[in-house]
């Protein structure tokens, strides 16, 4: 069990290596000359070099890299082209918002996906089967942004139900998270279900109903525990997955979170931050992964033998 | 290496008893009455796009004069536009017919893209294995832990974006669940005994590679064909709708509702009309591939 954690330790450190080296070729590659937007127009080839020589760019790849990492173990990501601040400051001031919704969005999609397979799954190759599943590729098929607008155009503005985007309590969160949890709720009913179908076909399933076990105890309780495996594996993966797709949410939102910041920073291409987000988020979506192989075992005393 | 072998495996399909099993797919197929809906309106929405010129009743670039308010607001949907005119006063319906040519092109062309990179990958890492094919699975599950959104808009905004480079974009961060499924299928292949078979037997690697182990790799490539369009439908909606899709005049469904993202208010024809083709598109492929899957799988038949 030790060893296995250890291993998948060693695995995603080398995996954080390997991103960093993407990120950094990302902006090594960006054509924006850092030193040129520094210098000025009307700066001389002397300026340029000696600005080109203070920032380090003038030194062989693999030792720019090396520096990188190190300013990154430092937690420096670099200063923001626009605004005149750190990128890991902007950030850090952002998360909050990120992470409330992130919730949010996780909680709606576990409530509407968990529940849809299972009822999917035991009514199998009937009518309200099929029914779930169109309903769950609709939810994986609808585009976020049309999500959100409709939602805001549906319950704020029409109905006013609802604020019309902001930040704010739970009144100002609801749109933003199901609109977020829609397509994970699809992906997680389908999950849920192909996972419960193939559980409820083993051996011990056979027992239990041939006990005389009431057929909602045999789905929710013997079933269940095996088959939701899968689907926390994903949660895992989704905490990363939000982190990225919160830029259309909080976009149409008007969510002061990081999404907001990396749209902010398309529009005016502030390569900095656009590359410090994409460092976190796949940091998030490795510790993630990390997280769902240390909740598992709990899960399922199988896994602890590993 | 012999190149014949290459060749060849295109013509496996030739062997008797394929005919039948694709006509008995085939029959399976038409008996899913939500999968052949979608694929008629997969065909509507082809044909639009490739008659666009014909049946769109506008220039779709032409700003006009009436096609907005006295108070330069856009126009609902009216007799003389049938979907209502965008914030420039062009003519909303010509500009989803030919905004359906942007979605197909670039859903098909890096959709492709990414399955045939993937399938390569794929068979790569699960059957030359050893350094190469362990670098090359390494490789894939470290991109598959980078955020794909977000390394789209970070290529996106390396290159200007025009049609293609949206496409290859897309393909670049879409090749990773293809690489992914042909790996463990090609792995689970070359461990099974009719290849251990055909290898005692003296087969070289070329001849059990292009006969026998990519000619089963087909159907999951042909879902995958299908399948993975949705996925680049949307992503290019998404993409279009950050700003950072193909440029404008050039109409895309996506990029119609970031133009008038400021008005959907007032307008929500704007954003309904476009949002609606975007999930038909997107549904019918995953629809449709999704019956592909159950049909051609054997290991997944009444289960998706």
């Amino acid at each position: 069990m030790f060893l296995f954690l250890a291993k998948r330790f060693g695995a995603s450190g080398l995996i954080v290596i390997g991103i960093t080296f993407i990120t950094f070729l990302l902006s090594y590659f960006i054509p924006a000359d850092p030193v040129r937007m520094l210098a000025g127009r009307s700066a001389t080839q002397e300026t340029v070099e000696s600005i080109r020589h203070q920032l380090g760019l003038d030194q062989p790849l693999p030792v720019q890299y090396l520096k990188y990492l190190g300013r990154l173990v430092q937690g420096d990501l670099g200063r923001s082209y626009k605004q005149k601040t750190q990128v890991a400051e902007l950030i850090a001031s952002r998360m909050p918002a990120t992470l409330k919704l992130l919730v949010g969005a996780i909680f709606f999609e576990v409530l509407f996906g968990i529940p849809a397979g299972i009822f999917a799954a035991s009514r199998r190759g009937r009518k309200a089967d099929n029914l779930a599943m169109i309903a769950s590729f609709v939810g994986v098929s609808a585009p976020q942004f049309v999500v959100g607008l409709l939602l805001l155009w549906v319950f704020a503005y029409k109905m006013a139900l609802y604020p019309l985007g902001g930040y704010g309590g739970l009144s100002h969160l609801i749109l933003p998270a199901v609109t977020l949890g829609i397509t994970g709720g699809g992906w997680y009913s389908r999950m849920m279900r192909s996972s419960m179908v193939d559980v409820l076909q083993q051996d011990y399933i056979r027992t239990a109903r041939a006990k005389g076990v009431r057929e909602s105890a045999v789905v929710l309780v013997h079933g269940l525990r095996n088959a939701v495996l899968p689907v926390i594996a994903m949660i895992g993966m989704d905490i990363g997955f939000f982190m990225s797709w919160t830029v259309v949410v909080e976009s149409v939102y008007g969510w002061p979170g990081i999404g907001q910041l990396t749209w902010q920073s398309i529009q005016v291409i502030d390569t900095p931050v656009i590359m410090g987000v994409t460092l976190v988020a796949a940091l998030a979506i490795v510790i993630g992964n990390f997280m769902a192989d240390l909740i598992m075992p709990l899960i399922d005393p199988r896994l602890r033998v590993r | 290496m012999d190149c014949n072998y290459l060749l060849r495996s295109f013509f496996y399909f030739d062997l008797p008893g394929i005919e039948f099993a694709v006509s008995y797919a085939w029959r399976k197929f038409l008996r899913k009455k939500v999968a052949v809906t979608a694929a008629g309106v997969l065909a509507v929405i082809i044909l639009a796009a490739v008659f666009a010129p014909v049946l769109a009743p506008h220039d779709p670039y032409e700003q006009f004069f009436e096609g907005l308010t006295l108070q330069g607001a856009p126009l609902p949907p009216s007799a003389e536009f049938f979907l209502g005119t965008d914030l420039l006063g062009r003519d909303l319906l010509s500009r989803l017919l030919y905004g359906a040519r942007t979605s197909l092109i670039i859903g098909v062309v890096a959709n492709g893209v990414a399955v045939l990179l993937g399938t390569f990958l794929g068979v790569i890492g699960g059957y030359v294995g050893g350094f190469i094919g362990g670098a090359v699975m390494r490789f894939t599950d470290l991109m598959m832990a980078f955020p794909a959104l977000l390394l789209a808009i970070a290529l996106a905004a390396i290159f200007t974006p025009s049609l293609w480079i949206v496409a290859l974009v897309i393909a670049l961060v879409n090749w990773v669940w293809v690489a992914r499924v042909i790996y463990a299928q090609t792995r689970s292949l070359a461990e099974s005994e009719f290849i251990e078979a055909v290898r005692s037997l003296g087969a070289s690697w070329p001849r059990i590679l292009f006969l026998h182990v990519i000619p089963h790799l087909a159907p999951t490539v042909f879902v995958w064909s299908t399948l993975g369009i949705s996925t680049t439908v949307l992503l290019e909606a998404t993409l279009s709708f950050l700003g950072i899709g193909v440029r404008p005049p050039m109409p895309s469904w996506g990029g119609i509702i970031y133009e008038s993202q400021s008005y959907f208010l007032d307008a929500p024809w704007l954003v309904f009309f476009p949002g609606l083709a975007i999930l038909m598109l997107a549904l019918a492929f995953n629809l449709v591939g999704d019956a592909l899957r159950d049909v051609l799988d054997p290991t997944q038949r009444g289960r998706g």
